[in-house]
Order: structure tokens, then C-alpha cells, then sequence
């Protein structure tokens, strides 16, 4: 053999695992809940997916060209940003706001920091809170779900023009024979009017002309999905809607009139999608297993406590920004430990063979492995 | 997900599942003839390097001693072949510099008998003069890490030793030179554990061995049945252990065996345990009896695109050339390796010889790299993978971003970097491809040499 060899280091193998195979499993996963929202509210929920997700497209582009961030729209990233962050926002959202948005999220949220892996931040949570401080009264403006005709028109507000104030939908709605309470989301009705939706309509979407976001189940059905081929971390979901539903729970028993059960606060508004997709965005969750309990745990709470005792209806998205912020001081705290540090002597799993074979006298075999003895001055027993 | 592996009851936390690709593992152990010149390094082991005691132009004898030491942590080594001394100077080796080394030149026609040495009765001889045979026969540890076996068998002054663990996982993949070696002799592996035994004082012993390997459990077990009666020297037991990277590394097999963790920065032997691997044992109960050294061992040679793939008995010194043109390697070859995929060492040069400390010659071709080349690097993304893969418990994700900054003292001091072993997980699981535990090598040489 005479041909010429090369040197590497080990390991020479690789596992399959990619940034971009990461990603794109995550946009496939959201697909589904891309078509049950498209289903609900039809050609303003498709042409709003696509003017956020373009404007995420584009401007990642812009930034990957300047050279000044890592990764480039082939990774994905930026495809499921814009997913996300048109998801979270009303379906009559106006177009050209949700470019905002989409530009936002990536410049602001992204491009900022480094790009892909340096954010700070979840960038679709940064683009929504920006319109949320920008448009305060579009982003509250929610359409029923399964209007007749949803597929061959548009919601008047999608339409407006660059830089101009949407038209009011409620005209719009009572032509069809809707008041406007129709339009409030089931937090809103909760909160400002003491209407109180049931967990199961909240859970699957589908009954009446409710004005919510894709169903929980489904993400909840896709999160599971991502979560067994180990593309998201479950630790994540399950702290953030066991420590929302533990609140709730508790909020619940001690008031009952005052505070709504704790299934409905887990069902209703971007709750379930937040706690599977947006909180268990890579970049911005701990690494650390036992970090990840006390960020989910951290962000249910505070969701609860914002819902409940703020001047909001929902609270999903300044939890997980808060929480995002906590996340370098949550890994600080909660580094793992090491193999044969700490409890190392504890045996972990009962094991096969005893440690010490059982004729040997205790007193031989604790002179390699002394026990810890609890009262130093506790006389020895003699046999 | 990681909850399934606490159903299955796995050994150790965390680790990876490489694809196994033991292509090998039914190919009984064949010979491979001599090189027409062999190179025997004087330096292929830890410790200090013997000093010749041939001259250019003599004549040695297959297990002839050439080189001999007075260091405890140093082996002396034995003519691979019957021949002539051709030269003594600087040769390339594995490591990359170039190491003094004896060149053989084999005489044509020399048989593969080992010729030297007497047979002996070491059925009185004390635990000195155990590890004294021992010592002798210039045996290292044959799993890779080539640690003197005599100092790894000797108990110091102040510890008492229970148990010997044998270690027959051959965790990494392609490799199953132990597996062989484990299959057919079993019977020698049995009278070297006896011998280990004494040499330690230990009252039973375990052999581990990966479940993925039923053959060679049910081979040992019927060993140790047939062995029973003739000693009463304790008992020998055979476990199957989960099947697991890094399964072989001692303080994961401790962890499989008896579910306790060897304290960090600590030896077995604080335990009460001495691990050893099989391949060394089994040379070992071959050996003593007969009183000869070691002069050859079992290389799996190995690779997509070898012609004659299989476990090869060679003589050490071995040109890598030589062992590359009998088994057949590929013409587009593009990387040989010396180890196992996970931890083993590219070779630079195809003049290395093959040394008491290789278990494995992999070669890859070029389109099993164009895969590996194809990937982007990517900054951390944080997904945890390498936290979840880290068999030591470490945070390679915060140690690699330190890396990147050059903080090797921070993780040293806060990220326990002293106590990776660079088993490789995490490069291995790395989506964003990076080079994680070729930084940490970097760091923890940094830290060695600030240290001195």
C-alpha cells in the first residue's frame, strides 16, 4: 500500500446528530401545527406564517451576508423562529407588523449577539415582546377560529397598508353575526369578564368559534414526538407545566371563587406551545439536567403569578424571557457532579457483587474502604 | 431517551451507543508471518525505557531478552524473531518522535516456536516471586494503555486487595482482539487469573465482559467449570455487563460490577480492587508456566474495505506496511489508526511496528471521511448532548466554551477537567461538530506543563 495517509485526532467517528438535522425534525414537527392553524383561521393564518417567516428568512440572510454572525439560513433556525413567532401572534395580525416582528426577532433577538448559539435571548419571544410594546393594540386583537368563508377571505386587519393603522375587525365580525366578545381569547374573557372556558374545548380547539391558537393537544402530541427521538429535552416541559399546574393548583385550593382551576390556566393561551417550544430552545435553556428543572420550574411559576396578579392576560412570554435571563446563573448553580465526587462512596444501583466478599472480616475490609461513621465516639460493638 | 436506559437497569449513567461494527468478531485468530525486518522500539510502554544488552551484528534467538531493565517502572523486552541484530538508533514511532529502537533482521525460514526459555514450577512461589515472572516476561497492560503489569499487580504496603477484576468489555468499536482471545483461550485466561491472584491476595476475582459478546461469557464460564476443584484458591466469576462506550474504562466496569464510584482522582485499589485486561491475563497464564517473554500478541486488524479483515497474531515489531499488505488494505486508504475509532492514534507513517500496546490497526478509506469532512462547525448551541453523554459527569459544553477563551486554569480548578479521561463522548455526540475533546487534550498538557 503506497497511497498517502492522513492524521486526525480521536475520535474518528462520529454520531448522525447535525445542527441542521436538529432543526429541521423541529420545523417538521411544527408542520402539523402549522396546517390545524391554517385550518382554523384560514388565509390570514397562512399568509401570516409566511410574511413572519420570510421576514425571519430575509433577514437572517441580510446578517449572514454582513459576515458578522455565525450560521446562515441552511441551518434552519431562522425557518423556525419565524414558525414560532407567527404562531404566537393573533391570526388577523397585520402583515407588515408581523414583518416587524420577523425582522426584529432575528436582528434584535440574533444577528445582535453572534447568531445561532450566542443569543441570549429566544429570538421569536424578543420580536413578539417588541410588538407587543409597539402594537399593544393589534396583538390583543383576536379573531374567532372557524369562521365560514375563513379560506377565501382575508380578516380585514391582515391588510393593512405599511405604517398604517389596521381597520377594526368588529364591523367585520358583526356582519357575520358575532359580538365582540368573540373575538377576546378565553385568558381575556377570564380576566376581564369572569367567563371561564372548559379544559377540554380548551384542550383539543376545535368546538365553537373560540379565539385561541392551535390546539394543545396537537403540540403537545408533536413536542412528544420531538422529545422521544431526543431532539428536545422533556425536563423542560414537564418543570415548567408541573410547576404552572402545582400553582395553580394550590391558588385554586385556597380560593376557589377567586382563582380559575389549575387545568384551565395549563390549556389556555401560548402556555403548552411556549413550554415545548419556545422554552426548550437550545441556545437560551440550561444545559445542566438539573438546571433545566429549576428554569421550567422558574418560568411556570412566574406565568402563573404574572396571569394572575398582573395587569396582563397572559404571562408566557415575559416568564420565559425572564427565565432565559436567569439561565447563565441557573447553570452556575446547578453544575452536575462529577463521577466519584461528592457521594462517591454511595452505591448508586444495588450492584451485581457485593462490594466486599462476605468472609472477609469487616474490620480487614474497612482498612481500604473505611466507613463513615455518623457518632465519631460511639464505642464499636464487639461480636 | 435517557429514562430507558434506567429501565434496561444500565451501569453507568450516561455514555454513548456507537454502532458496533465488530466485522471481525467470528474470524478465529489466525498468524501472520515475519516482516523481513522488525522493529522493536525500546520505549512502547509507561514507565522509563530499558537499555539494550545486544550488540549490532549479534545473532538473538526468538524470546531471547534484548533489553533489560533495574527500573520497577520499566519492562525489559525479548527477540520478536530468530535473527540478526541490524541496528540500534532512531526509528519513528507511533507517538510521532523518532525512539531508540533494535532492528531485527529475521532470519529467512525462522520458525514462529518461541525457542527460549524453560519451563518452571510456580505452583510454591510466593507473591514476589510471582510479580518477579511477571516482571520478566516484560508484559504490559495489553489493553492500550501499556502500564507495566507487575506494577499494576503489586499491592502497596498500606492496602489490602479482595478482588480482582478482569476486564473483557472491548468497548470500543471495530476492535475484538479480546472477544478472540476471550473465545479461544479461555483456559490460559483461567491459569493467569489464578496467578494474578496470588500475586494480589485477592480471594475471588470477576471477569466482565460486555453482553454483547454471549460466546465468549459461555467460553469463560465452561473454563472456570472445568478449572473447578484443581485450586482452592477462591472463586472466579463471569458477568455479562450492559453494552456501553465507555464500558471498558475501570471505573465504569467498577461501577457495572459492585454500583460504587472510584473516588475522583483515585485508584481501584482504594477499593480493594486491581483491574486488569483479559488479553494481559491470558498472555500472562501462557507465559509463566513456560517461563518465555513476550514476543507477540493479537491485533485486530480491521476496516471498511480491508480484504482480509481479522484478528492476527504478530510478532511485535511488525511493520505497519507489512501488516497493512498481508491483510489486504485498500489502495485509496486515507487513514490508519492504531486503537479502537474512539481512542485510538492516527499513524503518520507506515514504518511504525506494531508495539505490546496496540490493540487494533483500522484503516478507513476516503469515502468513510468524506462524511466527517462535509460537516459545518457550528458554535455551542447548548443542547446538552455532551452532558448527557459525559460518562464522567463533567459539563464539556461549559469546558469546551472555556477552552475556547483559554481559561484552562478555570477548568481545571471549577470543571474538574482532571478528571476526563477522553473517552471521546463528546465529540462523538457533538452537533455542531466541534473538536471538544481534542481542545481538552490541549488544556490539560497546558496545565501539565504550568504545573511543572
Amino acid at each position: 500500500m503506497t497511497a498517502t495517509i492522513e492524521i486526525r485526532t480521536a475520535p474518528h467517528i462520529r454520531g448522525p446528530r447535525t445542527v441542521e438535522r436538529i432543526m429541521r425534525q423541529v420545523v417538521l414537527s411544527l408542520a402539523p401545527i402549522c396546517a390545524f392553524f391554517v385550518y382554523q383561521y384560514g388565509l390570514s393564518a397562512a399568509a401570516s406564517l409566511l410574511a413572519v417567516t420570510l421576514a425571519c428568512l430575509g433577514t437572517e440572510r441580510l446578517f449572514a451576508r454582513t459576515g458578522s454572525q455565525s450560521g446562515d439560513i441552511s441551518d434552519w433556525s431562522a425557518t423556525i423562529t419565524g414558525i414560532l413567532l407567527a404562531l404566537s401572534l393573533p391570526p388577523g395580525f397585520p402583515l407588515w407588523m408581523g414583518a416587524v416582528a420577523g425582522f426584529v426577532a432575528v436582528a434584535l433577538g440574533k444577528a445582535l449577539f453572534g447568531g445561532i448559539g450566542f443569543n441570549v435571548f429566544n429570538p421569536a419571544l424578543v420580536g413578539r415582546a417588541f410588538v407587543q410594546a409597539a402594537f399593544p393594540v393589534s396583538i390583543a386583537a383576536y379573531t374567532p377560529s372557524f369562521l365560514p368563508g375563513r379560506f377565501t377571505e382575508f380578516i380585514p386587519s391582515s391588510l393593512a397598508w405599511p405604517l398604517m393603522m389596521p381597520a377594526d375587525n368588529a364591523a367585520w365580525l358583526h356582519a357575520m353575526h358575532l359580538d365582540a366578545l368573540a373575538g377576546a381569547t378565553p385568558l381575556a374573557k377570564w380576566k376581564f369578564d369572569g367567563v371561564l372556558a372548559g379544559a377540554g374545548e380548551l384542550l383539543t380547539s376545535l368546538s365553537g368559534h373560540m379565539a385561541v391558537g392551535p390546539s394543545p393537544l396537537l403540540i403537545l402530541v408533536c413536542g412528544a414526538y420531538l422529545a422521544l427521538r431526543r431532539y428536545l429535552d422533556w425536563r423542560i416541559p414537564a418543570a415548567i407545566l408541573g410547576s404552572a399546574g402545582l400553582t395553580a393548583w394550590i391558588l385554586f385550593g385556597f380560593d376557589a371563587v377567586r382563582y380559575p382551576n389549575p387545568f384551565f390556566m395549563l390549556f389556555s393561551g401560548g402556555l403548552i406551545l411556549g413550554a415545548v417550544y419556545m422554552a426548550t430552545d437550545m441556545a437560551t435553556s440550561p444545559v445542566t439536567p438539573r438546571g433545566m428543572w429549576v428554569y421550567g420550574a422558574l418560568i411556570g411559576l412566574l406565568t402563573v403569578v404574572i396571569r394572575y396578579y398582573s395587569g396582563l392576560p397572559e404571562g408566557v412570554m415575559y416568564a420565559i424571557l425572564i427565565g432565559n435571563a436567569a439561565t447563565p446563573l441557573i447553570e452556575r448553580i446547578t453544575q452536575p457532579t462529577p463521577f466519584g465526587v461528592g457521594e462517591a462512596r454511595k452505591a448508586r444501583r444495588a450492584g451485581t457483587y457485593p462490594l466486599h466478599p462476605s468472609y472477609i472480616s469487616r474490620e480487614e475490609a474497612g482498612a481500604s474502604a473505611p466507613k463513615k461513621r455518623i457518632f465519631r465516639n460511639k464505642p464499636k460493638r464487639t461480636p | 431517551m435517557r429514562l430507558l436506559s434506567y429501565f434496561r437497569g444500565e451501569a453507568f449513567q450516561r455514555g454513548i451507543h456507537p454502532p458496533s461494527c465488530k466485522l471481525t468478531a467470528a474470524t478465529p485468530i489466525r498468524r501472520m508471518p515475519f516482516a523481513p525486518r522488525l522493529t522493536v522500539p525500546l520505549s512502547q510502554h509507561i514507565g522509563k525505557p530499558p537499555r539494550p544488552i545486544v550488540q549490532v551484528g549479534q545473532e538473538v534467538v526468538r524470546g531471547q531478552p534484548i533489553a533489560r531493565t533495574d527500573d520497577w517502572l520499566s519492562v525489559p523486552h525479548h527477540a520478536p524473531a530468530t535473527g540478526v541484530v541490524e541496528a540500534i538508533d532512531l526509528r519513528p514511532s507511533a507517538r510521532g518522535p523518532w525512539t531508540q529502537s533494535i532492528v531485527i533482521r529475521v532470519h529467512p525460514g525462522a520458525t514462529q516456536e518461541d525457542l527460549w526459555g524453560e519451563p518452571r514450577d510456580l505452583s510454591g512461589a510466593t507473591p514476589q516471586d510471582i510479580l518477579q515472572a511477571v516482571w520478566d516476561t516484560g508484559m504490559v497492560g495489553l489493553g492500550g494503555a501499556a502500564f507495566p503489569s507487575h506494577a499494576k499487580l503489586s499491592v502497596p504496603k498500606q492496602a489490602k486487595v479482595h478482588t480482582l477484576v478482569v476486564n473483557g468489555c472491548e468497548c470500543e468499536p471495530y476492535l475484538t482482539c479480546d472477544h478472540r482471545v476471550m473465545v479461544e483461550e479461555a483456559d490460559p485466561l483461567i491459569v493467569g487469573i489464578r496467578y494474578a491472584m496470588r500475586a494480589t491476595g485477592a480471594v475471588r476475582t470477576i471477569v466482565g465482559v460486555e453482553d454483547n459478546k454471549p460466546d465468549a461469557v459461555a467460553a469463560i464460564q465452561a473454563a472456570i467449570d472445568r478449572a473447578r476443584g484443581t485450586t482452592t484458591e477462591g472463586d472466579i466469576f463471569v458477568e455479562a455487563v450492559p453494552t456501553k462506550y465507555p464500558q471498558g474504562s475501570e471505573k465504569m466496569l467498577i461501577m457495572a460490577l459492585f454500583g460504587v464510584e472510584v473516588p475522583s482522582g483515585g485508584l481501584p485499589v482504594q477499593l480493594g480492587m486491581v483491574v486488569n485486561n483479559v488479553g494481559t491475563l491470558a498472555a500472562l497464564g501462557r507465559l509463566l508456566p513456560s517461563g518465555r517473554g513476550l514476543t507477540e500478541r493479537v491485533v485486530t486488524v480491521t476496516g471498511p474495505g480491508v480484504a482480509r479483515p481479522g484478528d492476527y497474531r504478530m510478532p511485535l515489531g511488525t511493520p505497519l506496511s507489512f501488516v497493512l499488505e498481508y491483510a489486504g488494505a485498500p489502495a485509496d486508504s486515507r487513514q490508519v489508526i492504531l486503537g479502537g475509532p474512539m481512542m485510538g492514534q492516527s499513524a503518520a507513517t507506515l514504518d511504525v511496528p506494531i508495539t505490546k500496546g496496540v490493540s487494533g490497526v483500522l484503516v478507513f478509506k476516503g469515502d468513510d471521511l468524506a462524511h466527517r469532512e462535509g460537516l459545518r462547525t457550528f458554535p455551542c448551541i447548548k443542547c446538552g448532548e455532551c452532558v448527557e453523554s459525559c460518562p464522567m459527569g463533567l459539563n464539556p459544553s461549559q469546558l469546551g466554551m472555556l477552552a475556547a477563551k483559554r481559561e484552562y486554569e478555570t477548568m481545571g480548578g471549577q470543571y474538574h477537567l482532571g478528571d476526563c479521561f477522553e473517552c471521546g463522548c463528546c465529540t462523538y455526540v457533538c452537533p455542531s461538530n466541534i473538536p471538544l475533546v481534542q481542545q481538552f487534550r490541549i488544556a490539560k498538557q497546558v496545565l501539565r506543563e504550568r504545573a511543572v
